[in-house]
């Protein structure tokens, strides 16, 4: 049980030595503050001897004055904090609390709240081996039941103890036990878990936490103790192929080069044959380098330094891996997401995506439907708000090497970053590579850009207006156009309102239909620069991530950026399709500038006033900024091809 | 072979894994370093995680003038043993103005020369990430603490906008002036500390060991007598007792404990058997209700 060894007193030696081959256990508790999870948290810390005497003064006097159990200690005070920190409006996803005994040390993953449970507990369960599914006897197999068993087993918890709470209030009743564990394992046959251990117990009253209990001589099976104690998490990491993700370069000299990461899974000795998978390079391991000497073998879950015979390409983010499994290499998947940020999803606009040390851009290209966490349905949807959970593919900016969730957690999980907050929005577990993204590939065309637009005389590229609605974009836009026709060059206008009478006419004006608008210009823009033109863009574009991603499907210097940035004021008194006067008025809703954001460009080539300066002016400006003397896209004749 | 990842090990390779992510994703990141035994063990973890190259970031200890003697000896000793690149910082307008715990009281005294001269130093040297020695069952309000606290440019904690934390997958994006602390022992316990500490054999400052020292009493805690600048009554003499430290800070700020635990292995079974937690040798945590969470807020570890 708890570090309650004679030896502690009597040799000391004795008892260090035998912690040396303690384990470590992660679990999550799953349950409301009703289910009595603060109590059980309570009682496995009290009884493992770690509160210390000043704690316990602190919750004999609290228990007395705010405590809910009369005379006797309330042990969910212990956790105490949470409540009141969520009255001040501080979002707590996850606390973890620490216990230990002789056996094993221990990590809870606490999650509180009902409101933001689902990302809460998938937060927590990421890294938890076993979780603790609380049921109170009264209430038996509940819709929040279901849901902590589904977000259990999303996440790859392959064991789960349901502890039946509060048999003291249905005085130990075995038929209501058995009752409820029939329930639970007929509902928990659709999930994925390898064992499902029900116990009966009271948190409160310490019936088969730590001791059997005498109420309950029916039952036979372990105290949860005993289950924490001694359950085996089956390192399903240990069975799968080697697979190492290349975090840090070592080179400290010439003759010494090392790739240190962590062996997400399997294990490798020296003289075993690694891939690259991306290069499809191959060496073997030379030695394991440790600070303690260099190792026969290491295994999952080890942080080490591997030096390889031969000198092949490999850095960071790069998976050294066993050649005879390899995991997937592309830059498609099918994935399982859950949204972690009040800001819902866009499908289309462009995420970072990190894998273990890769970084790469990323968007989702089709939400195939929401799973409603309580009935496990499947429901169509256009995008994904907190908290909800969709099935989706992904689609990469580069490719990168990863496995199946379900048979890898450890190269199989993701999050994506939001590029403009940096915040963490949503975390993903991959379930396959799409087939067209590993088996197709780029043709490789013998007649290029460059040569198209060798013939034209000129280099290909994108004017992009961005704006208000009537600032002018679209009149300095054809200006130009006009101008450079005079000069012989070969243009295409983009523009936004005729556009969206063709291309994008099943797209209104939500977010989501905003960015998957300019997703389609800015591809169908690179398809004509590729055909060697100078493109005009004309698109409101209100937002920062869509225009950044339009410039990065373009080559460095491809994309030119003009900031319209005629006033709203102007705009407004101009109004020269009276759409202003309808939004202001209601009639139009999502209206940029009104009830829409416009988020200006930070870092634009050009910026440009049309209510200060002329359109014909600022027209003679770009066409001289584009293909003047010293201009970035100017092509003296006959010398670039 | 079975590999067996005992505790330790497991704590070892994930404070290993933290410690590479912050070298790889940041450009210019240092690791606090406060001389105490957590500090020690995560120097450590940091010259296994590049083994055999240096850790690729300076050490930075912010000096409050008034730490242990045997703390900045044991510091330099270190120093210079590891041939690490050591950043010393000290709140030298703080020094001017003579500002000092005994004249000044203890909130005052840390906030000037412990979390002012901390954060001179992050915008003087323009650190991105700081590692620190935090440990999340030191306090109640540092169990829901990431293992990467996200900063904004003002070095303040904004609960707003910490990150959730999946796997082992950190999000290390900051915009231009903003930062992180990482804590890379968050999931070590007292008691981990001090088994890594006696396995690995570490050298830690000789104050976490029990030996006859001169002490004084002051608000109920045992402060010894390091240096003259500690007040003492006309008539008051120095006790000698048999005492340790748990933890170790600025000495006017750190109770002793009575004890004969002369080794490592003394002091852990003191431990196990002695109930009292740790940060109750710290005076800071007394001064005002909540105070940590605050500190927090503004900078302080």
């Amino acid at each position: 049980m708890s570090h309650q060894s004679d030896l502690i007193a009597s040799d000391i030696l004795a008892y260090l030595k035998s912690q040396e081959e303690k384990g470590l256990l992660r679990f999550i508790t799953c349950g409301s503050v009703d289910d009595g999870k603060s109590t059980l948290i309570g009682r496995l810390l009290w009884d493992s001897k770690l509160i210390f005497e000043d704690q316990l003064a602190s919750l004999e006097v609290d228990s007395k004055r705010v405590g809910t159990q009369g005379e006797d200690i309330d042990y969910a005070l212990l956790l105490d904090g949470l409540q009141a920190e969520r009255e001040q409006g501080i979002t707590i996803d996850v606390a973890y609390r620490f216990f230990s005994t002789d056996k094993r040390k221990f990590i809870v993953a606490d999650t509180p709240g009902h409101e933001q449970y689902t990302r809460n507990m998938v937060t927590g369960a990421s890294t938890a081996g076993v979780a603790v599914i609380l049921i109170d006897a009264r209430k038996g197999v509940l819709t929040q039941t279901r849901r902590h068993s589904y977000l259990a087993s999303l996440v790859g918890i392959s064991n789960v103890v349901v502890a039946i709470n509060k048999m003291d209030l249905v005085d130990y009743s075995s038929d209501r036990y058995e009752e409820i564990r029939a329930e639970y394992e007929a509902f928990a046959e659709q999930l994925e878990f390898e064992s499902i251990t029900c116990i009966p117990l009271s948190a409160l009253k310490g019936d088969n936490v730590i001791a059997h209990s005498e109420q309950t001589p029916w039952y036979q099976g372990q105290t949860l103790m005993a289950y924490l104690e001694n359950v085996n998490v089956t390192d399903n990491a240990m069975g799968q192929p080697f697979r190492m993700p290349v975090q840090w370069g070592v080179r400290p000299d010439l003759d010494f080069r090392g790739f240190a990461g962590t062996i997400a899974s399997g294990s490798v000795r020296p003289g075993d044959e690694v891939v690259v998978p991306g290069s499809g390079q191959k060496s073997r391991v030379k030695r394991i380098v440790t600070m303690d000497g260099d190792l026969e073998e290491a295994v999952a879950g080890q942080a080490v330094n591997l030096t390889l015979e031969d000198e092949i390409d490999v850095s960071r983010g790069d998976i050294l891996a066993d050649p005879l499994a390899r995991p997937a290499h592309a830059d498609q998947f099918e994935a399982r997401l859950v949204w972690m940020h009040e800001d819902a999803l866009l499908p289309g606009r462009s995420y970072l995506l990190k894998s273990g040390a890769t970084v790469v851009p990323a968007q989702v290209s089709a939400l195939k439907h929401r799973v409603n966490v309580n009935t496990l349905e499947h429901q169509a949807a256009k995008t994904l708000e907190l908290n909800e959970i969709g099935v989706c593919n992904l689609a990469l900016g580069k490719s990168i090497s990863f496995d199946p969730y379900r048979e890898n957690r450890g190269t199989g999980n993701f999050v994506l970053i939001d590029r403009l907050t940096n915040a963490t929005v949503g975390a993903g577990m991959i379930d396959f590579a799409l087939r067209r993204a590993t088996n197709i590939h780029w043709q490789a065309l013998d007649v290029d850009k460059r040569s198209r637009a060798g013939l034209k005389n000129q280099k290909p590229g994108v004017l992009w207006f961005t704006g208000l609605s009537g600032a002018g974009k679209s009149t300095i836009a054809n200006l130009v156009e006009k101008k450079l026709l005079s000069l012989g060059k070969h243009t295409y206008l983009l523009d936004g309102d005729n556009v969206r009478h063709g291309l994008n006419r099943d797209l209104g004006f939500t977010d989501a239909d905003r960015v998957e608008n300019i997703r389609r210009v800015a591809e169908t823009a690179r398809l004509f620069v590729d055909a060697g033109m100078i493109v005009l863009v004309s698109f409101i574009s209100p937002f920062k991530s869509e225009r950044r991603m339009a410039r990065e499907m373009l080559e460095e210097g491809e994309f030119l950026e003009i900031h319209v940035n005629t006033s709203l004021d102007v705009c407004e008194q101009r109004d020269p399709k009276g759409l202003y006067k309808k939004a202001r008025s209601g009639q139009l809703l999502n209206f940029t500038g009104v009830d829409s954001v416009y988020e200006a460009p930070e870092n634009p080539e050009l910026v440009v006033d049309a209510g200060k300066v002329s359109a014909e002016d600022i027209a003679e400006q770009i066409v001289r900024e584009v293909l003047g003397d010293d201009a970035v896209w100017n092509v003296p004749d006959g010398t670039e091809r | 072979m079975k590999i067996n990842m005992t505790h330790l090990r497991q704590l070892e390779a994930e404070s290993i894994h933290i410690i590479r992510e912050v070298a790889a994703e940041f450009e210019n990141p240092v690791m606090l370093y406060s001389i105490g035994k957590d500090s020690s063990v995560m120097l450590h973890l940091a010259l296994k995680a590049f083994y055999p190259a240096k850790p690729p970031f300076p050490l930075m200890h912010i000096d409050t003038t008034w730490k242990f003697r045997e703390m900045i000896e044991f510091r330099d000793r270190m120093a210079r043993e590891h041939g690490f690149d050591l950043i010393i910082h000290t709140n030298e307008e703080g020094v001017r103005q003579g500002v000092g715990p005994f004249s000044h009281g203890s909130a005052l005294y840390t906030d000037i020369m412990k979390t002012e001269g901390l954060k001179q130093a992050l915008n003087k040297y323009k650190f991105d990430a700081a590692f620190g020695g935090a440990r999340r069952d030191e306090e109640k309000s540092r169990a829901k603490e990431r293992i990467f606290s996200f900063r904004t440019a003002t070095h303040r904690w904004d609960p707003k906008s910490q990150r959730p934390e999946l796997w082992n997958i950190y999000n290390a994006r900051v915009k231009p002036g903003e930062s992180i602390r990482a804590f890379p022992i968050s999931n070590w316990t007292e008691l981990d500390i001090w088994q890594y500490i006696y396995l690995e054999e570490i050298p830690i400052v000789p104050l976490y060991l029990s030996k006859v020292r001169p002490v004084v009493e002051r608000d109920g805690a045992l402060i010894l007598v390091d240096d003259d600048r500690i007040p003492l009554e006309p008539d008051e003499k120095p006790m000698m007792k048999s005492v340790r430290f748990r933890t170790l800070g600025c000495y006017p700020l750190t109770g002793a404990v009575e004890s004969t635990a002369e080794t490592l292995p003394e002091v852990i079974q003191e431990m196990l058997l002695a109930r009292t937690s740790e940060r109750q040798g710290r005076v800071i945590d007394y001064d005002q209700a909540g105070s940590m969470e605050k500190k927090k807020q503004e900078g302080y570890f």
